[in-house]
């Protein structure tokens, strides 16, 4: 008695199934007119985006239910233009799927090496032409061509120097110093503390020194969020409570996180939520993270009063703005 | 005794009893708040005043305290100044319909005359920002539109939107939309700092200034979609989820249709 398995059988290809319009004569004549009726919609997609690109007047707007008051030239030419080309495209496809050739035909898979002839029949070519270009008999050409080879994988080598140069400190301060006016942004003029009622928020920047430009850069690190809340609702250690200055407190705009703006303050809240991630700061902790991602307070910038009375910064920050890098000690 | 317990019975004594017991109530009542009623100040008090007091008794007491003094759920409105008031309650913030966490704008409950005698009682209980008048709020003559743009996108579009159209704020608190804000309710709201939003005093935003953010907000209402649906101009958001759903959705189609086998 045979204990051997009988192996399944392959079942080879499926039977081909042909098309209706492949012996249709009625289904072959629809499917060529589908064809023809997309192209047809193409083309009524062109003159519609020729049309609207000539004879309709730029400030003509019309209503539409869903998308309110639209400009009628800017509609057709887009709505046109999708037509045209989505139509032909659908067209072409149509065309290929209904009505093209529907034959199966068995490619043979060739060996993809080369016949030993062949191959040995390629090595002694380039010999031969390496030898009747004379690359040995002319050291002049065979080293200018070394030499702009070389300096040609140079270059890209060279400009990796844009990577640099290292920001040194640039990364750990502002342009605040000891004795900075606050100044508002935009606008540049200087702040009183009475300037603030309970509940004010000032956005605000460093005062510009005599000849000092104003990048992007620097406002990229120096933005300050100016928040003036009663003074008896701070939680603070003593240090950053010297900082304040009656009810009104300080934070770098930059988040501690990823580096966005935060200004949106809530007043009956004393909260701060940065609107890229959510991370919310309670102002009445020094921006404690009570919610979120960033990792870190945002750094709190103390305050003082100059002889005339303008609030100024006592100090730098005592910490680098914004979010980590790898140098940061903290 | 019977005598009592007859007439205790008869049909009108519970009618009776019931009379007596609410003219009890009635005159008690008004004895003790009459006791409690703060006393006439000397100065004559104005109609507007008496009759803002009289809705605020009403319609406001109950949370805000009988002399607008605040309670656990309702600040106090004492140095809020007539601006809160019309802002609050012309825009029909206030009275709120429910004690969800913010109060949102509807159809006033008061009409103009209430609301300003409601804001002149408020303001009699304490200074504080005034309801501007309309001579001041010039922004088409003192306001510039592309500095107004500027301001806008420093102090505002945070919770604004870039574009005023509002946005999310924490645990379901938002900022409306300006569109269609009538000026004077802006100026309000910077000057008193309404819900979450913060004061902006005139020192940090000057009048002209608030003045040409009213300009650009009015420039940007006007502003026609040049570029077809606005999608609420909040940005990639929305445009992002029309593309994900309905861009890749009619790929999604094309590509089963690509694939599918003529019949």
């Amino acid at each position: 008695m045979s204990t051997e398995i009988a192996p399944v059988e392959d079942p080879g290809l499926p039977a081909h199934i042909h098309r209706k319009a492949d012996h249709d004569p009625v289904a072959e004549k629809k499917a060529e007119r589908q064809v023809a009726v997309l192209f047809a919609l193409s083309a009524l997609g062109t003159v519609l985006m020729i049309y609207s690109y000539i004879f309709i007047p730029g400030n003509k707007f019309i209503f539409l239910p869903i998308m309110g008051n639209t400009n009628a030239s800017q509609l057709f030419l887009g709505i046109g233009m999708a037509a045209s080309l989505f139509f032909i495209g659908m067209g072409a496809i149509q065309w290929a799927r209904a009505l093209m050739p529907d034959n199966e035909v068995i490619a043979q898979r060739h060996e993809m090496r080369s016949s030993d002839e062949d191959r040995a029949d390629f090595v002694d070519t380039v010999k031969e032409r390496a030898g009747t270009a004379g690359l040995g008999r002319r050291p002049l050409i065979k080293r200018s061509l070394g030499l702009a080879l070389g300096l040609v994988g140079l270059s890209p080598v060279l400009l990796l120097r844009d990577l640099g140069p290292l920001p040194k400190m640039e990364l750990s301060q502002t342009s605040w110093r000891a004795g900075t006016r606050l100044v508002t942004d935009p606008g540049d003029r200087p702040i009183k503390p009475s300037d603030l009622e309970v509940g004010a928020v000032a956005q605000v920047l460093p005062e510009l020194r005599q000849g000092q430009e104003r990048t992007l850069a620097d406002i990229g690190k120096d933005a300050v969020l100016l928040i003036r809340i009663r003074p008896q609702d701070f939680q603070l250690s003593p240090e950053k409570l010297s900082w304040t200055h009656e009810g009104i407190i300080a934070f770098s705009k930059i988040c501690s996180h990823m580096g966005c703006a935060i200004a949106l303050y809530e007043q009956q809240t004393k909260h701060l939520l940065c609107p890229c991630h959510q991370s919310t700061f309670d102002v009445t902790r020094g921006a404690k993270v009570i919610f979120g991602p960033a990792a870190r307070p945002l750094p709190q910038l103390a305050l003082s009063l100059d002889a005339e009375g303008y609030l100024v910064a006592k100090q730098p920050f005592a910490e680098p703005v914004g979010p980590s890098f790898w140098e940061r000690s903290s | 005794m019977k005598k009592l317990s007859r007439l205790r019975r008869h049909r009108f004594a519970s009618p009776i009893a019931l009379f007596f017991a609410l003219f009890l109530v009635g005159t008690t009542f008004s004895v003790a708040s009459a006791t409690t009623k703060p006393a006439q100040s000397a100065f004559a008090r104005s109609a507007a005043v008496d009759e803002g007091r009289q809705i605020f008794l009403k319609g406001c007491s109950s949370c805000h305290g009988l002399n607008a003094e605040g309670g656990a759920i309702a600040p106090s409105l004492i140095g809020v100044g007539a601006a809160s008031v019309d802002f609050q309650v012309g825009t029909g913030r206030m009275p709120m319909a429910d004690m969800s966490v913010q109060a949102m704008r509807k159809k006033p409950l008061y009409n103009e005359e209430q609301t300003a005698a409601l804001a002149a009682y408020v303001a009699s209980l304490a200074p504080g920002p005034a309801i501007p008048d309309a001579a001041s709020i010039n922004y088409e003559r003192d306001g510039n539109t592309a500095e107004g743009g500027e301001l806008f996108r420093t102090n505002c579009a945070m919770c604004h939107n870039f574009a005023g159209q509002g946005g999310a704020l924490t645990q379901g608190k938002y900022a409306p939309t300006l569109m269609g804000v009538e000026p004077k309710y802006i100026l309000e709201a910077l000057a008193t700092g309404p819900q979450s939003m913060p004061v902006f005093s005139d020192k940090v935003l000057t009048p002209e200034e608030k003045l040409s953010i009213i300009k650009w907000l009015k420039a940007a209402e006007a502003e026609p979609n040049l570029g077809g649906a606005s999608l609420g101009r909040v940005g990639p958001v929305t445009e992002g989820l029309l593309v994900w759903t309905l861009g890749l959705g009619l790929l999604i189609g094309v590509a089963v249709w690509l694939a599918s086998k003529a019949r």
